[in-house]
């Protein structure tokens, strides 16, 4: 088959379904969305069937690609590291129950914090939940990783982890492609004494998950993902992932004959890194992420031996670099040009005629109307209200906080208490919250910057937006007039100025829907209109 | 063989395309190519940034060393400057002249080409008037890749050849012009 050019996420999305799934279930988040794109996309998918829209956010997303799982078939669950977060719960509790199709996570993670509020290393959630999680270093990797995902899934009957990262995911490679393989068919079977988790199960499937150990830790001996590239001298390298690309292009470029051990598949092949530790005297452990297996090799009482991301040898933070990983391997750098001092930073910005723009000016006219004028926020475009020219926003924590933290800051006494949350982040963890604010009649406004779409990550399809937003505002028990529909608009200014006035000094809960399209979104339409000339 | 490429500018302004027609042109040549670029955030009128890298031997990671691209190839002046870190003793900028402003703080033409000239010949390209001149200012990025082409390592009639086909679907005519605005930028760079 033809060598395809594909972005990381998009070897996964395409080995994915040349291995099979039936389903991908994924709520968008950079540096993950294209995978699920790609398998939207997909002729091959749309043929055969494929299930791939959005989910609501990523815990359910997690648990029907296990009820897929459950069903037989593979399915293949996408998200950010932080999504995880909101995924934890049946993610852990899935290696209790083990699942029957093959069941993978890709998690795509983000060091360096290109999109991120953090930067927290998916792979320890792995150890945590104890499955096989596997990191491959190149887009070839990734693609063949997830064949091999879904087989090892289906053997050891637990899900797999395929974790990447920002660089890996958002950058494209020629990929060579296998043939692909057809879909599982349908096969649920009763099995209750694994999946109805009360303890006297519970306690019989965890003994199972610990016995299981170290048979992962054997296949990870033999897996193609880790290998040993043989070297003289006395500093070994253990490099695990995209590391692992920074340690051989920084061993070419300055002639250093080191031995690496590549790690590319947890938990770690015991007897390829003693035969590391036992052949150098100084390892300098290379991670992408949090020092995770560094810190297990020091161990609490350290060793000299030693070298990585905790002892200053690489930065304890952020991403790698070819640069980065030479100089900790000992190489003298020169020094390049700096850059000029008449170069200033170019934050991002909402785009010129976004309706959040209006919807800040309005929201800034009448909250600085009041001593206490905080503004609770969240994730999506508006988080860009916290920048110039704006400043209109001063939270921003994870998805859905806007509306909870701002509910208990009103219980607080901290008046007028407003929340600024877009459509789809309301759908995602913004309605629990608000049934927490009128079960609490805290005194509480939520505007929700309805533009009727997933922007922030590339215009995906919102689970709620226009009539389902307000009805399930309704159907939460916020009272009918205060529930307001306004049009972010410069010519509506006065009129969204007397509605956010009214609300804020409303004491209940009330909610601002500012209705607009986003302009991306209107724009894209256009092009596609023009495209096919209607 | 061995290409080592920075593209950069404000995000919309089409270096990905840019990407998109070094990229297929390499694959034709059976070359290995990393394209590492950045979604997010940043495409909303942030600076934005693309390490583009392609080798007839295998390449490991998808970001260039400091100091070792062989070009800079840029659709906006401040935006060149902003990467020169990486640049190679030796590597050339190819930059447009057209500043986006919006941000405060800009400097002004007369630093940005002061700083410019301090870079080893450096190519500098008036890109959306050769793009109008080429039937649609949208081409700038074009021009922009034509000026940058001599110092890809990728021969004419292959770039040509990718530009033809990411535009394709847009009919003849946008392949036209985009192939006419990528002349006009490599008849500055070929004198």
């Amino acid at each position: 088959m033809n060598r395809q050019l594909l972005l990381g996420a998009e070897a996964v999305a395409q080995g994915a379904l040349d291995a099979g799934i039936s389903g991908v279930y994924a709520y968008p988040g950079t540096p993950s969305t294209e995978i699920t794109e790609y398998i939207q996309r997909s002729k091959h998918s749309r043929e055969s069937g494929v299930r791939s829209s959005w989910s609501t956010n990523e815990k359910t997303a997690y648990e029907a690609a296990l009820g897929m799982s459950y069903a037989g078939k593979r399915s293949l669950v996408c998200m950010k590291h932080v999504g995880l977060n909101v995924a934890a719960d049946p993610f852990i509790n899935s290696a209790i129950t083990g699942v029957n199709g093959g069941l993978v996570l890709a998690v795509a993670d983000d060091p360096s914090m290109h999109s991120s509020q953090n930067e927290q290393d998916s792979r320890v959630y792995g150890r945590f939940a104890m499955v096989p999680v596997l990191e491959p270093a190149s887009q070839q990797e990734l693609y063949d990783a997830m064949f091999h995902a879904f087989d090892l899934s289906e053997a050891v009957r637990l899900p797999v982890v395929v974790r990447m990262t920002t660089r890996l995911s958002h950058s494209r490679s020629g990929i060579d492609r296998r043939t692909p393989l057809g879909q599982n068919p349908l096969k649920a079977e009763y099995a209750p004494e694994r999946f109805v988790l009360m303890p006297h199960n519970a306690r019989v499937q965890y003994r199972h998950l610990l016995d299981l150990q170290p048979m992962l830790e054997e296949l990870s001996e033999s897996s193609f993902l880790n290998e040993t590239v043989e070297g003289g001298g006395a500093v070994g390298v253990i490099a695990f992932g995209i590391g692992c690309n920074y340690v051989m292009e920084a061993r070419r470029d300055h002639g250093i004959d080191c031995r690496v051990l590549k790690i590319g598949q947890y938990p770690l092949p015991r007897r390829q890194v003693n035969e590391l530790f036992d052949a150098c005297s100084t390892v300098l452990v290379v991670e992408e992420g949090y020092p995770v297996y560094e810190e297990l090799f020091r161990g609490y009482f350290g060793s000299a031996k030693i070298r990585g991301r905790m002892d200053g040898a690489l930065p304890r933070a952020g991403e790698l670099t070819t640069d980065l990983v030479a100089a900790a391997l000992g190489v003298k750098l020169t020094g390049t040009a700096a850059v000029p001092g008449i170069v200033v930073n170019r934050p991002p910005e909402l785009c010129k005629g976004c309706g959040h723009r209006d919807m800040f000016e309005a929201i800034n006219l009448v909250i600085r109307e009041h001593a206490d004028h905080h503004v609770f926020s969240d994730i999506g475009c508006y988080t860009l209200g916290a920048l110039p020219p704006h400043n209109a926003i001063h939270t921003c924590v994870d998805m859905g906080a806007s509306i909870t933290m701002a509910k208990g800051a009103a219980d607080a006494g901290l008046r007028p208490a407003v929340s600024v949350i877009g459509d789809s982040t309301f759908a995602h963890s913004g309605m629990t919250g608000l049934l927490d604010a009128v079960n609490d009649h805290s005194p509480l406004t939520v505007i929700i910057g309805d533009n009727a779409t997933t922007a922030m990550t590339g215009g995906q399809h919102s689970s709620a937006s226009g009539s389902k937003l307000v009805d399930l505002c309704r159907g939460i028990g916020v009272e009918a007039e205060h529930i307001r529909i306004i049009v972010p608009l410069k010519t509506h200014l006065a009129e969204n100025v007397a509605v956010l006035r009214e609300e804020f000094d409303y004491d209940g809960v009330s909610v601002v829907i500012a209705q607009r399209e986003c302009v991306e979104s209107a724009a894209k339409k256009k092009r596609r209109a023009a495209a096919t000339g209607q | 063989m061995q290409k080592n490429i920075i593209l950069a500018g404000v995000g919309g302004q089409g270096i990905l395309s840019i990407a998109a027609v070094v990229d297929q042109a390499a694959l034709k040549e059976g070359l290995n190519i990393r394209q590492a670029e950045v979604h997010g955030m940043s495409q909303r009128g942030g600076a934005v940034q693309s390490h583009l890298r392609i080798s007839d031997r295998e390449i490991f990671a998808d970001l260039i060393a400091l100091g070792n691209a062989d070009l800079i190839l840029s659709v906006e002046p401040l935006e060149a400057l902003r990467y020169l870190p990486w640049l190679a003793p030796g590597g050339r900028v190819v930059t447009s002249l057209d500043p986006f402003v919006n941000m405060p703080g800009y400097p002004t033409m007369e630093e940005i080409m002061s700083e410019l000239g301090k870079t080893e010949r450096p190519v500098l390209v008036h890109a959306a008037e050769l793009a109008r001149e080429a039937g649609s200012a949208r081409a700038s990025n074009m021009v922009m890749l034509g000026a940058g082409a001599p110092f890809t390592g990728i021969e004419q009639g292959r770039l040509e050849e990718a530009i033809g086909a990411l535009f394709g679907a847009k009919g003849q005519e946008v392949v036209d012009i985009n192939i006419r605005a990528f002349r006009k930028g490599l008849q500055l760079s070929n004198i």
